[in-house]
């Protein structure tokens, strides 16, 4: 409004703001439940401080270089006992193997919940179905999924002995049963988002003379791409972080163990390990009991988590003041209609 | 007077007398001028009676929402040439009735319908859904720009069911032409011509309404409908859109829903007056407005009630 001077600013303009109330005003019992609100917020923060700062202190001072690129070796000498270039990539497999599988079935059953649903017994049955799957505990879809992976006409997808039984533990096996754990998150964020865009943006499109096929493809789903993506994200976290289903699906040997010959389907055929369950053999709990080695590992563990949860609230714009924005936000920001904003 | 600020619609009801000219004396006069013509200048440009054309027809139609009949008994024609003017109180089923014309009621779980609508003689409900929406497109009261380029909105409305430019596709030139028409005729080309490739969700609201008209006049419909069009625009905007609307009825048939009198009487040749569902009164805009032959549309014209 300055361009055209039309009015100058006042000088010393009064700002009026709401006056802070105080509490003294108030019954005792709702000062004391204020001030516990308070209490818990200060607490959890602190706790959360204490997290970060404690993994940071023990993290960095065991973090080498090398560790990244050695691979771990059986030795009870801390030096002779390599570093977690195996878990880092056990991890990376284990969560491309999930998310390539949760990230397509998650949007596609969102999309048919939301913009389908018929009949609509079957999407209730399915809305449950998500939230069943949402609630169970990642050791019972382990065992589950150790149950299911070791029936015959599955050993393909991992080891089998010689008599023809099946070892049911592989990358295959985890990343899968991995995929079910992410799959409730990407559900929910896609059709939160879905649910958000207003009828008359469909309308707009059926208008046209658009199927709704056509209408998903070109137009809902461009403008819900940042709350896939942070659904997405979520997932990833949760399948990076689960130590369960590693431990039981996946066979935890230090290294990477191939099967057969084939390059790629051999190493996901076989067994491994990861940072969490890396974590876990090394510290005083574990066979490895290599306490420095397994913090520094969770530190690394820690701050892809934080990676992935600051990448969320990126995308889902939880966070608008301060800060610049990131080249993905940005990108995606700019696809983003208003009602999202 | 500012002629961008016509009178209020009680003025027009004394005054209009001395404007109005008899119809079709200036067959063709529209789509000439440039800036916002006078409210004598729209009166004068009449359709040519040559040209109009039947194009769809609406036959003792009823609507209902479940058991609620909202639309009774209704028969209009639409015509090409020409612009049909909606005009009622609220809730007099206007929308439910232009919703209707292209099958966008379906979407409503429990409506229903009875009587015939055709298009060229065709019974609409025989129709490809999707085939007569693309022939009897529509323009909503809120603009509702896709979240694309300004481009990418007119060019999926041209494609048969997908934007015809991934995202690395090169835009192909008979595309970009017809695009380009589609704005041309909608006006707007000319202001964004320079930012096709912007967010569509950047333009002001006006332009963003006549980028959804760019939308909807880009596959060449035969009928287009308009529901409230303006009343989320200011008077420039809505100026525009209205000269917008004269310009375009000689390919087009148009049907235009509007509680803003004034509008109806500079832009439509016909107008329907619905009260709770019914048709009251139809008939050239002139009669209605002047020579009204029901006492309730002589109430709603006059500002008694609505
Ligand atoms: N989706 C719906 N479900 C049920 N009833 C509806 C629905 N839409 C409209 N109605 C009812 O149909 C009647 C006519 O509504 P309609 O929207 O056609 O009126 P209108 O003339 O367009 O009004 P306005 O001028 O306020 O837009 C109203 O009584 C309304 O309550
Ligand atoms: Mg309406």
């Amino acid at each position: 409004m300055e361009a055209g001077g039309l009015v100058p600013a006042p000088a010393r303009p009064i700002i009026v703001r709401p006056r802070r109330q105080s509490s003294a005003s108030w019954p005792l019992i709702d000062r004391i439940g204020y001030w516990l609100c308070w209490a818990t917020g200060i607490a959890l923060c602190l706790i959360a401080l204490a997290i970060v700062v404690f993994m940071f202190v023990k993290g960095i001072a065991y973090l080498r270089p090398a560790l990244f690129v050695k691979s771990p070796a059986p030795s009870l000498q801390q030096s002779q006992s390599g570093g977690f270039l195996d878990p880092i990539v056990g991890t990376l497999i284990i969560t491309a193997i999930g998310t390539v599988i949760a990230a397509p079935a998650g949007v596609a059953l969102a999309v048919w919940i939301s913009e389908y649903g018929r009949p609509v017994s079957l999407a209730r049955a399915v809305e449950s179905a998500i939230d069943v799957i949402a609630g169970v505990p990642s050791v019972v879809l382990a065992i589950f999924g150790l149950l299911v992976f070791s029936e015959s006409f599955l050993g393909f997808l991992s080891q089998n002995a010689v008599n023809g039984s099946v070892y049911g533990r592989s990358f295959f096996a985890a990343g899968i049963v991995m995929a079910i754990l992410a799959l409730p998150l990407i559900v929910g964020s896609t059709r939160e988002a879905l649910a958000q865009v207003p009828d008359r943006v469909r309308e707009a499109s059926y208008a046209l003379g658009k199927s709704r096929a056509s209408t998903i493809r070109w137009v809902l789903l461009p403008s819900i791409r940042p709350q896939i993506a942070s659904g997405i994200a979520l997932g990833m976290g949760r399948i990076v972080g689960d130590t369960a289903i590693i431990t039981i699906l996946l066979g935890v040997t230090l290294t990477t163990e191939g099967v057969g010959s084939v390059p790629l389907i051999g190493t996901l055929r076989g067994t491994g390990s990861t940072l969490t369950s890396y974590v876990y053999n090394n510290s005083p709990a574990g066979e490895g009991n290599a306490p420095q080695k397994a913090y520094a590992a969770a530190f690394v563990l820690l701050m892809v988590v934080l990676a992935l949860n600051a990448l969320v609230t990126r995308l889902t714009g939880g966070r608008e003041r301060g800060g610049r924005l990131s080249a993905l936000r940005r990108a995606l920001a700019s696809r983003r209609p208003e009602w999202t904003r | 007077m500012d002629p961008l600020m016509p009178p209020p619609v009680r003025r027009i009801a004394l005054d209009r007398e001395p404007h109005i000219a008899p119809p079709a004396t200036s067959p063709n006069g529209a789509g000439s001028g440039a800036v916002v013509p006078s409210e004598a200048h729209r009166r004068l440009t009449r359709p040519d009676p040559a040209t109009v054309r039947e194009r769809m027809r609406i036959e003792s139609v009823w609507l209902a929402y479940g058991e609620n009949w909202v639309v009774r008994d209704v028969t209009l024609p639409v015509r090409k040439g020409e612009v049909l003017a909606l005009i009622g109180a609220s809730g007099s089923g206007k929308t439910t009735l232009l919703r209707s014309l292209n099958r966008l009621t379906e979407i409503t779980a429990g409506a229903a319908r009875a009587g015939r609508i055709t298009l060229e003689g065709e019974e609409i409900h025989e129709l490809e859904v999707n085939d007569l929406r693309r022939r009897v497109s529509m323009v909503f009261q809120q603009p509702n720009p896709f979240p694309m380029s300004i481009y990418d909105n007119v060019a999926y409305a041209l494609a048969e069911q997908r934007p015809p430019r991934g995202r690395r596709r090169r835009r192909t030139a008979e595309l970009e032409q017809a695009a380009q028409e589609a704005l041309r005729r909608a006006g707007l080309y000319d202001e964004i011509a320079a930012d096709l490739d912007r967010s569509a969700l950047k333009l002001s609201g006006g332009q963003q309404q006549r980028l959804c008209i760019a939308r909807a006049l880009a596959a060449e419909p035969e009928v287009l409908l308009l529901d409230e069009p303006c009343s989320a625009l200011d008077p420039i905007s809505t100026a525009t859109i209205e000269e917008l609307i004269v310009r375009l009825r000689e390919s087009v048939a148009i049907v235009i829903v509007t509680h803003n009198l004034q509008q109806a009487f500079r832009v439509a040749d016909h107008v329907a007056f619905m009260h709770l569902g019914e048709l009251i009164e139809y008939g050239p805009s002139e009669q209605v407005f002047d020579r009204p032959s029901q006492q309730r549309t002589r109430d709603y014209i006059s500002g008694a009630f609505g």
